[in-house]
């Protein structure tokens, strides 16, 4: 690492998250000249862009090679009040939050109290959706069976393909304007709103080569005042990147960066999209710019690891856009999903790892930074060695890079619908997702806690905690005489209750395409322009709307036990059982202690428990999957659950599978926490008894002591481990390197672990950053060993 | 038929080469001071009280170890890690106890698995008539060979019985062209002195080239609680663990003579 590195690395881990309240002036400003009102929805979105873009003050940190901040300086976090509004308690919760507090100054909270919160209270597209959702959705909402990704976000969850390596946004322009000029005005009833559409594209076009022009001046400015003669010339040789890039298509490794950060910055300030745009197939794209740097003789390896270590400092500068509310208070997540994708295959099939993908593992080692997080695609055609690399990243212990099974993701995305090359361009994103790259926007829309939905079932649909019929009467358990009936009762219960998030989704995705279209991403995305349509509207050639089930492990398990010791051992009857789980077990003990140590349980290749996670998933297959979204596009399933099975586990009480009431539920797709204790070969195998082809991403999570991959024979064995999960379809499996003993010491002397950095689920956090209930379960996950 | 099984472990990673699963026979002509496994030691079924903890509160349950099983059994549950056995070039290793104490059921076993096309190891101590490891040979790929003590009047001091029959089979198996990985425990103050090394050695010098590998088991102190479940005494109660660095030279002075020297196996 050079000494440059050093120390923008360093200041990216010093600087204090704070909150900018920058945009949301500009954005009130905008709203309070009446000017939107002249215009279309699109243009005046188009035009609020322009605003931001053209009057937020710019940043260019001394020795930067890549520039350009979000906010008016690195972790300068701006607001979107049009998306969801900070009240000021909100901004006292994030000022004095013990995790990833965000510093408000005096001057914001005057300026919400005077200016941003009189101008939006009531009219945030938040009241607009919570206004327009049902009294039934709501109970199910506030019950906690799901939660609702739109509410505080703009949809987004899309990775950029290869567009901006070979045009320009001025070659952007012409193609819109050749459309505009094909509309027709007679026939086409909707040409009015293309052409509206297609006009917002162009001003958001404009308004970032203007953006690159704004840095290009300052630029120039700064390179007349350095004394230092060779950082004069970086200043001249970034001056002329921004004046090529984005306005045409790049011709260096350098401008082909820069512009994609231009383009980065661009997407997260028009909104605050959930979650992650990122550059997706970096080794793809940039290769072709690498190897012509290498054989002109403009690059060199030390040049090219510079410039992209620069480029990953970037990334960390801009943590997640914090919420309001009483997620101000649970969500404390730093990372925003930024997963840069490595490997896999090329559109024709092929392998596709190269020179490149070796150099950015190794930017990945020495950065080790939190964002962007980074992940592997493992295809059968990839060899070996590409897996051992990364393992031993892996290793060292910050979570990164975790792997995807690339053959599968293909074959997931074909099923879809895409075709095989989109297919191929695709990969994960978020956490684990899976997603054609350019050409898709795949929208999360909420988890769904399908523990709760047995919870309902086992009360007849009513919901003790909130005090509300939350479910269906789908019949009182005590009158179930087989297993065959408690199923289907669930079953019933489960298609209710995901038709309510599909009903809402439907709702929410007409707000965001009517009141809050997203002209520039529509730039970006694939079809949007040639479809005249925005990517909020279904613009996107391919449209997917995701329900993310969660608890997979502990809804196994509990209805395991149900059918164990109800229905076949008959230890308990029904009405005892209930009796337990009301008393949280206290009095039954013993009783627990069966269900604990002595009932089978996912997680251990054991088809008598296995086959109740077969069916689950197929039921919540069939609930979700290919049901029709209002923007044009299928929803669909995957399961992952962030860190949301802790909040669904704190609404939940005892469960049949012996826990304990509001303890954390099974996260993604791993069994629950030390139910599963015949190794990794057979937790693998119980998760892939799951068709992972017919989601789009599952979860799995495996934790590893350090002590595990010394050696180069561990690695190889490792490395088989990963084959063989993928030859069974896996989806995605990510190695924790840590011991127990490490975290628990790190719990009580926090000071000594301020960068010991750990894989939650799906991405990864500072262990220091997370609340004492998940670090808790972090050291509670079974430890595997060697033996 | 039946064989008296006291385990299956999966992703067992030091017991040969690739991801395998290990089978545990119960029953061993030996009895070893430093052993391990206790349990194993005995040819029936035997109980002991295991402890349950859940929230802070303990559980007192009585627990068999070891179970009858069908050989088939057996084979479709060493089969459920097949696709990973593929992938890292691993197999099945059978273990004991001493896996030739059920002669006629490991024969069975064996040959069950073989006809599967499992890769399979064999972890012997060698204490058996020659007839009866000679016919393992028709299925076994490698041999894991316990040696502890070169010295047969301490053999017999420490594990019961005599060395000279773990020897010479150890020379007719090695004569025969197998593969074998010899295997020592080193147990502080019994066999990591000069004498035992010196004279294994000068015996494995004699049995080239079918001895590649050699494993160096350091010593754990972790069966105290088996030990004391069994309602057994431990000798070795108040010998503490061998760090691994311990163990280098011996490694060094092994890798002189041309082995592969492995600490911990």
């Amino acid at each position: 690492m050079t000494d440059r590195i050093k120390i923008l690395r360093e200041q990216s881990l010093r600087a204090v998250n704070r909150i900018s309240s920058e945009r949301a002036l500009l954005v009130t400003e905008f709203y309070e000249s009446g000017m939107d009102r002249k215009v279309s929805t699109p243009v005046g979105r188009a035009m609020v862009f322009d605003h931001i873009l053209s009057h937020k003050h710019l940043f260019i940190g001394e020795g930067e090679l890549i520039i350009g901040e979000r906010g008016p300086a690195p972790k300068a976090c701006p607001t979107y009040p049009e998306i969801c509004l900070h009240s000021l308690e909100d901004l006292e919760i994030l000022d004095t939050r013990k995790k990833v507090s965000f510093k408000v100054d005096d001057e914001v909270r005057t300026i919400y109290a005077e200016k941003i919160i009189p101008f939006w209270k009531e009219h945030s597209n938040r009241e607009r959706i919570m206004n327009s959702l049902s009294d039934e959705w709501l109970n199910a909402y506030k019950a906690g069976v799901f939660t609702e990704f739109q509410e505080q976000r703009a949809p987004g969850h899309t990775v950029l393909g290869n567009k901006i390596y070979h045009q320009g946004m001025n070659d952007l322009v012409l193609q819109i304007k050749a459309t505009i000029k094909n509309l027709d005005f007679i026939s086409d009833p909707s040409a009015y709103e293309k052409r509206e559409e297609l006009k917002a594209m162009e001003i958001a076009a404009n308004a970032l080569i203007k953006f690159a022009g704004r840095h290009a001046d300052e630029l120039s400015r700064l390179a007349e005042k350095e004394s230092d003669p060779g950082r004069r010339a970086e200043l001249e040789e970034m001056c002329k990147v921004c004046r090529n890039v984005p306005a045409n298509a790049p011709s260096t490794f350098h401008e082909a960066l820069q512009y994609y950060w231009f383009v980065h910055l661009g997407v997260i300030t028009e909104l605050n999209p959930w979650d992650s745009f990122n550059p997706g197939r970096l080794d793809q794209h940039l290769l072709p710019f690498y190897r012509k740097g290498i054989e002109d003789g403009s690059l060199s390896v030390e040049t090219a690891t510079e410039m992209l270590q620069s480029f990953w400092i970037k990334f960390n500068n801009h943590p997640a856009p914090p919420k309001v509310g009483v997620t101000a208070l649970e969500s404390n997540t730093y990372t925003d999903f930024c997963l840069i994708n490595l490997g896999g295959v090329k559109p024709d099939g092929s392998d596709a790892v190269n020179e490149l993908t070796f150099i950015l593992l190794d930017v990945i080692e020495e950065m080790r930074l939190l964002q962007p997080s980074s992940m592997v695609q493992v295809s059968k055609k990839n060899p070996d060695d590409f897996i051992q690399r990364t393992l031993k990243i892996t290793k060292t212990g910050f979570g990164q890079p975790s792997f995807f099974n690339t053959d599968a993701i293909v074959q997931e995305l074909v099923r879809q619908g895409k075709s095989l090359e989109d297919a191929r361009n695709g990969g994960a994103s978020g956490c684990v997702e899976a997603g054609a790259f350019g050409t898709e926007a795949y929208i999360l829309s909420g988890y769904f806690n399908l523990a709760k939905v047995l919870e309902l079932t086992l009360n007849n649909g009513f919901d003790t905690r909130s005090g509300k019929q939350v479910g269906l009467l789908s019949g009182d358990p005590e009158s179930f005489s087989s297993f065959e009936e408690l199923t289907t009762a669930f079953k019933n219960q489960l298609e209710y209750l995901t038709s309510l998030k599909i009903k809402g989704n439907n709702i929410i995705h007409r707000i965001f395409a009517d009141h809050m279209p997203v002209p520039f991403m529509s730039l970006l995305i694939d079809d949007c322009i040639s479809n005249a349509m925005d990517y909020n509207a279904g613009g996107a050639r391919y449209n997917t709307t995701y329900v993310q089930g969660v608890g997979l492990g502990s809804i196994t398990d509990s209805l395991t036990a149900i059918k164990y010791h109800v229905f076949e051992k008959k230890t308990i009857t029904m009405k005892g059982l209930l009796k337990a789980l009301a008393a949280d077990f206290l009095d039954f003990e013993e009783f627990r202690k069966e269900l604990v140590y002595h009932t089978p349980k996912y997680g251990n290749d054991d088809d008598y428990a296995d086959d109740q996670a077969r069916l689950v998933f197929r039921l919540f297959f069939e609930a979700v999957d290919s049901k029709p979204t209002s923007v044009g596009g299928k929803h669909r399933i995957n399961l992952l659950p962030t860190t949301s099975h802790v909040y669904f586990g704190s609404v939940i009480g005892a469960m049949p599978d012996g826990r304990l009431a509001q303890q954390p539920l099974s996260e993604g797709i791993s069994p629950f926490q030390g139910a599963d204790h015949k190794g990794p070969t057979a937790v693998l195998k119980s998760a892939a008894k799951i068709d992972h082809l017919l989601t789009g991403g599952t979860l799995l999570n495996q934790k590893f002591s350090p002590s595990f991959f010394e050696g180069d024979e561990a690695i190889k064995k490792l490395c088989a481990l990963i084959r063989g999960y993928f030859r069974m379809d896996g989806h995605h499996i990510q190695f924790n390197v840590v011991n127990a003993e490490t975290l628990k010491d790190a719990q009580k002397y926090p000071e000594k672990y301020r960068d010991l950095i750990v894989r939650v689920a799906g991405y990864s956090d500072y262990f220091n950053d997370l609340g004492e209930d998940l670090q808790n379960e972090i050291i509670r996950r079974t430890e595997h060993e060697g033996v | 038929m039946e064989g008296l099984i006291f385990d299956i472990r999966r992703f067992t990673v030091h017991d040969g080469p690739g991801i395998r699963s290990t089978v545990f026979l119960k029953g061993c002509p030996l009895s070893c001071s430093w052993c391990h496994n206790p349990e194993s030691q005995s040819g029936l079924p035997e109980t002991s009280t295991r402890s349950l903890a859940l929230d802070g509160r303990i559980f007192n349950e009585e627990e068999v170890s070891g179970d009858w099983m069908n050989s088939e059994d057996v084979i479709r549950e060493v089969l459920k890690d097949g696709v990973f056995y593929d992938e890292s070039g691993g197999g099945v290793t059978v273990s004991g106890g001493e896996p030739t104490f059920q002669h006629e059921f490991l024969v069975e076993l064996l040959s069950g698995m073989k006809a599967r096309g499992i890769h399979l190891a064999l972890d012997t101590c060698g204490h058996t008539e020659w007839g009866k490891l000679a016919e393992t040979m028709n299925y076994v790929d490698l041999y894991l060979y316990d040696l502890k003590l070169m010295d047969d009047g301490l053999h017999m001091k420490y594990t019961g019985v005599s060395n000279k029959q773990i020897l010479e089979n150890m020379q007719k198996l090695a004569a025969s062209g197998k593969k074998i990985i010899v295997r020592m425990p080193v147990i502080p103050g019994i066999n990591d002195t000069d004498h035992n090394f010196t004279a294994l050695r000068s015996f494995l010098g004699g049995l080239k080239p079918a001895i590649t590998e050699i494993n160096l088991l350091p010593f754990h102190a972790a069966a105290e609680n088996k030990y004391k479940r069994f309602g057994k005494d431990n000798f070795m109660k108040n010998v503490k663990s061998t760090p691994a660095e311990d163990l280098q030279s011996r490694k060094k002075e092994l890798e002189s003579d041309g082995y592969q020297v492995r600490i911990g196996g």
